[in-house]
């Protein structure tokens, strides 16, 4: 074997070795956390109300806290997201208007999620006077989903074939009867995708619904969207940090039922995904 | 031909979308800025921005937020030292050595990092890596900074590597193939001719991922020990500027001086992010021509 070639033998070995410090990790840290968390994980740990300073019960108020954020969430940014890259994509010209948009979504995307925290707290909870509520939670959490679906949505209409465009304006349809009928129900499968994922991460988030919307300990169930609600990361976090001599299982239980939310959510997009793409006509 | 009034509400509802997404970005610069410009009015912008003490509630209150600044400063680089060589070569590896079904494994891997939250790694950092890294090290304690930095380098792999792998396989096959005509082995051809052409995207990767690492609140609010001093080592307790706005807001009283400076601090997280996305974003549009 030749000089060059033993080089190339090390040198891949390198890359593999740095691969594998990245991807056992991953597998160490879920297998720990599953391991730990799912013997405590019962029927009456997902279906009841925390009790005794949250040392034990179980976390349902937190678990429906985090689907009503999802719910409200995806009320306000889907709608948003997809008429404004319907925007961009069908509509917009090349203008200063569009480029401005067009920033605003990748400033959006890198915003920290503490600033969108700050952001909802003084504009949501104190300017429009939402208070601490499901409300300002959600069109907090909206706006920070908002680049994602955007980016996502975009790809999925500019995947469509101009010729359907084409076609649809020849025959006499207007232009927002082309858009309707003959694009946005074929982009139907990546404005899923995107969607999912991006939700899937509003659900994991913990800093902008700090100061928002998160309770930390409100055993009852919501009744209108002004009222506070437990949610999971910040149960997590508040049982971590906040509360001593908290249950270490406890604590294992509800880190693993947060994994198993956020993963079932990414394995709908990624099924959604495989599914839409088999049926692909063009 | 004449439209509908239907199609005009629905064609000025997505004009509004699209101009909702601007006001957006401005709405979150005005009310940052009209907060913290209420700081100024009793304190001094040149202490705000260059006090080496942050005494929130000691008489009189102090804001320096440099310790912050150098907290938030320390973790990234540790962070950045971490990520970027492993981050970088795994991506290399992806995309070039490994065969195809093991490349969507590791695809499929990366990816669910990408989905683990950030409080379950902060909850990781606390009951293992912390502990682990006070015996190993002989640290006084595990929440510090490194612990912090250990953690982001891992929130930030997925974005670095998908970036630069994206980059590595959109290099043209041609200059590949002119390589291994020329003799060159593999390794070779990828680092001398790919990963050289590769590089306005692998730096705009590395820059979203610094982006990230610097906005990213919970795992150091968690696990970096949240002390507001000037840090001597990454090995000591630390805080940095998310932290402190997501550890002190709870307290600070509506329209105090605390709130406000709470507040100059979020502007100066979105200035700098602002600049690194900015940064990034020239680095893409370059990578793509």
């Amino acid at each position: 074997m030749n000089g060059a070639k033993m080089r190339e033998k090390v040198a891949f070995i390198i890359l593999g070795f740095a691969t594998l410090l990245v991807v056992l990790p991953i597998i160490l840290t879920i297998f720990y956390i599953v391991r730990n968390g799912i013997g405590s994980v019962t029927w009456e740990f997902i279906t009841q109300p925390p009790r005794n300073g949250m040392k034990e019960g179980g976390i349902l108020p937190a678990i429906i806290g985090t689907i009503v954020l999802i719910i409200g969430t995806m009320f306000f940014s889907l709608p948003l997201g997809i008429l404004s890259a319907v925007y961009l994509v069908e509509y917009a010209k090349d203008n200063t208007f569009t480029r401005l948009i067009k920033l605003s979504v990748v400033n959006l995307s890198g915003v920290p999620s503490i600033v969108y925290g700050l952001f909802g707290f003084t504009l949501f909870v104190g300017f429009l006077r939402f208070g601490t509520s499901i409300l300002a939670g959600s069109l907090t959490l909206a706006i920070m989903s908002l680049p994602v679906i955007i980016t996502a949505t975009k790809e999925a209409l500019e995947s469509v074939p101009y010729s359907f465009r084409e076609i649809s304006l020849s025959l006499g349809a207007t232009k927002w009867q082309t858009v309707r009928y003959c694009v946005l129900p074929y982009a139907v499968p990546g404005i899923l995708t995107g969607t999912v994922l991006s939700l899937s991460r509003a659900a994991g988030e913990t800093a902008p619904i700090l100061f928002t919307v998160a309770a930390f300990y409100l055993p009852r169930l919501p009744h209108s969207v002004f009222d506070q609600v437990m949610a999971l990361p910040y149960h997590l976090y508040v049982i971590s940090i906040h509360v001593p001599n908290m249950p270490t299982e406890l604590k294992f239980a509800t880190g693993f039922v947060l994994i198993v939310l956020v993963f079932l959510m990414n394995l709908v997009s990624i099924i959604l995904r495989a599914h839409f793409r088999k049926k692909k006509l063009w | 031909m004449q439209k509908k009034i239907s199609e005009h509400i629905i064609e000025a509802c997505i004009r509004l979308s699209g101009f909702l997404v601007i006001a957006f970005v401005f709405l979150i610069f005005l009310f940052l800025l009209k907060d913290s410009l209420s700081l100024f009015g009793v304190y001094s912008l040149g202490q705000f921005l260059f006090g080496t003490n942050w005494l929130p509630v000691s008489e009189p209150p102090k804001f320096g937020m440099v310790p912050l600044l150098l907290g938030s400063i320390y973790v990234t680089v540790g962070a950045i030292v971490i990520c970027v060589p492993i981050g970088v070569a795994s991506a290399m590896f992806i995309a070039e050595v490994a065969p195809t079904s093991i490349k969507h494994i590791l695809k499929a891997l990366i990816e669910i990092l990408a989905a683990i939250p950030s409080v379950v790694l902060g909850f990781i950092g606390i009951v293992w890596l912390g502990p682990f890294l006070r015996t190993a090290l002989n640290l006084k304690t595990g929440m510090c900074g490194l612990t912090g930095s250990v953690l982001l380098a891992f929130m930030a792999m997925p974005t670095i590597i998908s970036l630069s792998e994206d980059a590595l396989v959109s290099v043209p096959k041609t200059f590949k193939e002119a390589a291994f005509g020329l003799g060159a082995t593999r390794w070779q051809a990828l680092w001398r001719i790919i990963l050289p052409s590769a590089s306005s995207g692998i730096i705009a990767g590395v820059m979203l991922g610094i982006g990230r690492v610097i906005g990213e609140t919970m795992v150091v609010l968690m696990v970096t020990g949240n002390a507001p001093v000037i840090p001597v080592s990454i090995l000591q307790p630390l805080r940095t500027l998310t932290a402190t706005i997501a550890g002190e807001m709870g307290e600070a009283v509506s329209g105090s001086e605390h709130y406000f400076a709470l507040f100059a601090v979020g502007m100066i997280l979105f200035i700098i992010t602002f600049l690194i996305n900015f940064a990034a974003e020239v680095f893409l549009r370059k990578a793509r021509k």
